[in-house]
């Protein structure tokens, strides 16, 4: 047994064997998928970047019923409703979402009663400055009319899983 | 003032100029044996490696170059400022230093001395003396325990180096570089009735030390397996911990001159430096520097290879390694080369 080793050490066959076991993983097809100009496939279910969204009529959706500044655990959301309007409904004046503190747990879209805010798919969102992650109102409203299609395939394809 | 300008101005101009001819080649060719090392590694972990700056990523290099130079350069405040700056300069001036009597073809060479190996062998043991620096003037823990470590495995692998280019000093009978390469036109083929051809050179004759010398070269170049003083699992980068920007730049700049020096050195020694495998037509057309570049870069290869698929060695195995191992075979084979050359009547 000690003698078995011996010899093994001195004829490195194990750095041997390495060296062709290496050999056969370097000529294998690359596993990297070559990320800007190649991208992963992303689920329906997919929480990114937050976008507010209308109806086909270009009304906001969101009706300032503050259910996601309640649940977000971040506490990300600030919220602030104007007064209620001839037809008797509501919308926010002021709709601040902090990407900073934001965890993305998707808590927002899903406490959303009118579906009204909810994580797109776009992940590319990477800013130069933090005060370009405070997003407000207008940011997010211009995200839910630049994310619509894909927004609202996502949805219908989760739809009869809920 | 007779004669001033013939004796020593010409010839210190044209000994300036094949410097920096030398240094801004080795510099480019390092640049990319930093990015081919990357890629093999890559290669083998199934990864593509640096592949957006350039085609094929040609140009990573020379954009972390620039990175490096644009970063703020910080200086720990408990360190010692001039010792902390001067470790990298020393680090890479003496892996570049080396350079001075490698022979790249027959006759191209700066300073073609006849104690080419011992100048060689006193360079790369100074190289110590950068990460010591490195370690000491950083005033940082971890950078002070890799620095002693290192300084422990150069010192120790230095030793069965020696022993191992005493064996083939003792083939060679000189200890100038281009005669070692000569000398290996003649050897085991030729003795058979072959043509001058690999056979001769004295990676067979003097196999196991081949092998000891390519595993110390490993550890002397602190390279994986045997790069404890920088193990980034355990000591963070070593004695490199604090440095940032250009220094840091200037320190990989020295340990990859030190392991492309480290590569000619084996192939001046084993592989026949310029000489071409076969001494027959088509390939002896071809240059000797192309062959010198290529084996090189085999060699290169072969360490890049290494850092891919061994572990990490502890470290009591790295020195029972180099003490208990190395060190008695290499001893032991002096003393048998230097027996079987002299019963022979082979001895040079």
């Amino acid at each position: 047994m000690r003698l078995d080793q011996t010899a093994k050490s001195i004829f490195l066959t194990e750095f041997v064997s390495a060296f062709f076991l290496a050999m056969r993983y370097f000529f294998e097809p690359k596993k990297t998928l070559n990320y800007p100009f190649e991208k992963g496939a992303l689920s329906p279910r997919f929480r990114g970047e937050h976008a507010l969204r209308r109806y086909p009529n270009g009304e906001e959706r969101c009706i300032a019923c503050k259910l996601c500044e309640a649940i977000c655990p971040a506490q990300a959301i600030t919220i602030e409703a104007g007064p209620r309007r001839n037809d008797g409904t509501r919308r926010t004046t002021r709709y601040d979402i902090d990407m900073v503190k934001c965890i993305y747990c998707g808590f927002c879209q899903e406490a959303c009663p009118v579906d009204a805010i909810v994580e797109g798919p776009n992940f590319e969102f990477a800013t130069e400055t933090r005060e370009e992650l405070y997003y407000d109102k207008e940011k997010l409203l211009a995200n839910g009319d630049r994310w619509e299609r894909e927004i609202a395939q996502n949805i219908s394809m989760d739809a009869p899983y809920r | 003032m007779n004669g001033f300008v013939e004796n020593y101005l010409i010839p210190g101009a044209i000994i300036v100029g094949q410097s920096l001819l030398v240094l801004v080649l080795l510099l480019v060719f390092i640049a990319y044996v930093l990015l081919a090392d990357r890629k093999i590694w890559a290669a083998v972990q199934m990864r593509r490696g640096p592949n957006v700056v350039g085609a094929f990523g040609l140009f990573q290099s020379f954009a972390d170059l620039l990175k490096f130079m644009l970063k703020e350069p910080i200086i720990p405040s408990g360190s010692n400022k001039g010792i902390f700056l001067m470790a990298p300069l020393v680090t890479v001036t003496l892996a570049l230093a080396g350079w001075a009597v490698i022979p790249f073809n027959a006759g191209w060479v700066i300073a073609n001395i006849n104690v080419g190996v011992l100048y060689l062998l006193a360079i790369s043991s100074l190289g110590v003396y950068g990460v010591i620096m490195g370690g000491w003037a950083s005033n940082s823990k971890y950078p002070f325990l890799s620095s002693l470590r290192a300084a422990a495995q150069m010192v120790s692998y230095e030793v069965s180096i020696g022993f191992v280019i005493v064996t083939v000093l003792l083939c060679v009978g000189s200890l100038n570089l281009s005669d070692i390469v000569l000398s290996q036109q003649t050897g085991l083929g030729t003795k058979l009735g072959l043509p001058g051809s690999f056979l001769d050179w004295y990676w067979l004759a003097l196999l196991p030390m081949f092998v000891i010398f390519f595993i110390s070269a490993l550890a002397e170049t602190n390279r994986p397996p045997f790069d404890l003083a920088e193990a980034e699992s355990e000591l963070v980068a070593g004695f490199m911990s604090e440095y940032g920007s250009t220094p840091y730049m200037m320190f990989m700049l020295g340990e990859y001159a030190s392991i492309c020096l480290m590569c000619a050195m084996t192939t001046i020694l084993f592989l026949g430096g310029w000489l071409p495998p076969v001494d027959i037509a088509p390939f002896n057309w071809v240059p000797g520097i192309v062959w010198f570049v290529l084996k090189g870069s085999m060699v290169f290869f072969m360490f890049s290879m290494v850092k891919a698929f061994v572990p990490r060695y502890r470290y009591d195995q790295l020195m029972r390694l180099g003490w208990k191992v190395f060190l008695p075979i290499s001893l032991g084979m002096v003393v048998l080369v230097a027996a079987v050359l002299q019963t022979m009547g082979w001895a040079p």
